[in-house]
């Protein structure tokens, strides 16, 4: 009886549970990732809200084009308006609380979360036009199905690389001569203070980074790349340091003639295990990935290195 | 650019300019002048050599 009814009203159908998929598969990006997780309950609101409403665009789209109402592709124009206009929102909210940040995220960073947010609105509308489409065309068990499918998909597409697609990471000692700090063989800073040498011999952990390959060795140095890796590490680890202790800033610096990146944190919490997991989760950023690789194989002057 | 906004020493000849300078007594002195102005100025303190520290303002690099 209740399934005749749903081939019955078709459209009807094909709406709802477009709307639900596109507005399930939001609010199942929303969860998964704690770095661009809005952790207060009206950040996610508005992104629940917008998720409903990119479902919504997305499943009413398919009836209203099937009964040969072209003009409703501008409803997507509409939304895809919108949805810039959230990477704009995230952005400046981004921009605005780094300098209160103790270890600020940087510019590269907030651009590529602000894209993530703008880009799985994209991804909810996809699941909701999909579902839509083929409660319609089919029925609305194939709309389950597509629906269903859709989420691994869209789940899928979420995880961007990390920082071990592209290089080792290894924990080294920290290296104190006189005032010079020493990373692994990586120089990384003139500490003046004697207090502030203890303070890094007692809470400092080292990394070195080595990239796999020349490619990697552009990422790597990428001053935005560096900053989300010092970033998130002192978010997952907390860090050692107030307002006004300039040398106990977590940095990274290049060594530069083996292109390897040296990294001294000062978490709050010293977990050798947890700063390895965390330095080895950062997410690759979009904006600091290169390929000179490729691109001086397809230039007809340059020949390829690497 | 980075600017050197105080120079703390304990020799007395060795260093001129037009940066502000400190003298202390001694070597402790000097690391407790270092680390007075290093909060003061929020600013990091390096050591040149033993006797002579500069303290550094990087505020508008970053």
């Amino acid at each position: 009886m209740m399934l005749d009814w749903l081939h019955a009203h078709k459209d009807l159908t094909g709406v709802v549970m477009g709307t639900t998929f596109g507005m399930g598969a939001r609010l199942f990006m929303l969860r998964s990732d704690y770095r661009q997780y809005p952790a207060y309950p009206h950040g996610k609101l508005i992104h629940l809200a917008l998720g409903l409403i990119a479902g919504a665009l997305g499943s009413v789209a398919v009836p209203a084009l099937y009964n040969k109402d072209y003009t409703a592709i501008t409803f997507l124009a509409l939304a895809a308006q919108q949805f810039r206009e959230v990477r704009n929102m995230e952005r400046s909210t981004l921009t605005a609380i780094d300098h209160l940040e103790l270890v600020p995220r940087g510019a590269a960073y907030i651009e590529g979360i602000a894209v993530v947010f703008e880009g799985r609105n994209y991804l909810a509308i996809l699941t909701a036009f999909l579902t839509s489409l083929f409660v319609i065309i089919v029925g609305w068990w194939s709309g389950l199905l597509v629906g269903i499918v859709s989420l691994f998909v869209v789940h899928r597409f979420m995880r961007g690389k990390s920082i071990t697609h592209i290089a080792d990471v290894e924990r080294v000692e920290i290296k104190l001569e006189g005032p010079n700090l020493y990373v692994g063989d990586v120089y990384m800073m003139n500490v003046g203070l004697e207090e502030n040498r203890e303070i890094i011999k007692q809470q400092g952990i080292g990394f070195i980074l080595t990239p796999k390959n020349d490619d990697a060795r552009v990422t790597i140095a990428n001053m935005g790349q560096r900053q989300a890796i010092l970033h998130d590490v002192s978010t997952r680890l907390g860090v050692y340091r107030d307002d006004g202790d300039p040398a106990l800033l977590p940095i990274a610096k290049l060594g530069l003639r083996t292109g390897k990146l040296g990294l001294l944190v000062l978490p709050r919490e010293k977990d050798r295990d947890k700063s390895y997991q965390a330095v080895c989760n950062v997410p690759l950023l979009e904006a600091a990935v290169r390929k000179p690789t490729e691109a001086n194989r397809k230039s007809t002057e340059g020949k390829p290195i690497g | 650019m980075a600017k050197i906004v105080g120079i703390i020493t304990t020799d007395h000849g060795s260093v001129g300019g037009g940066s502000p300078i400190f003298y202390a007594r001694d070597r402790d002195d000097l690391q407790k002048v270092a680390h007075l102005l290093e909060k003061v100025l929020d600013c990091a303190a390096h050591e040149v050599h033993e006797d002579l520290f500069i303290v550094v303002d990087r505020h508008n690099n970053r």
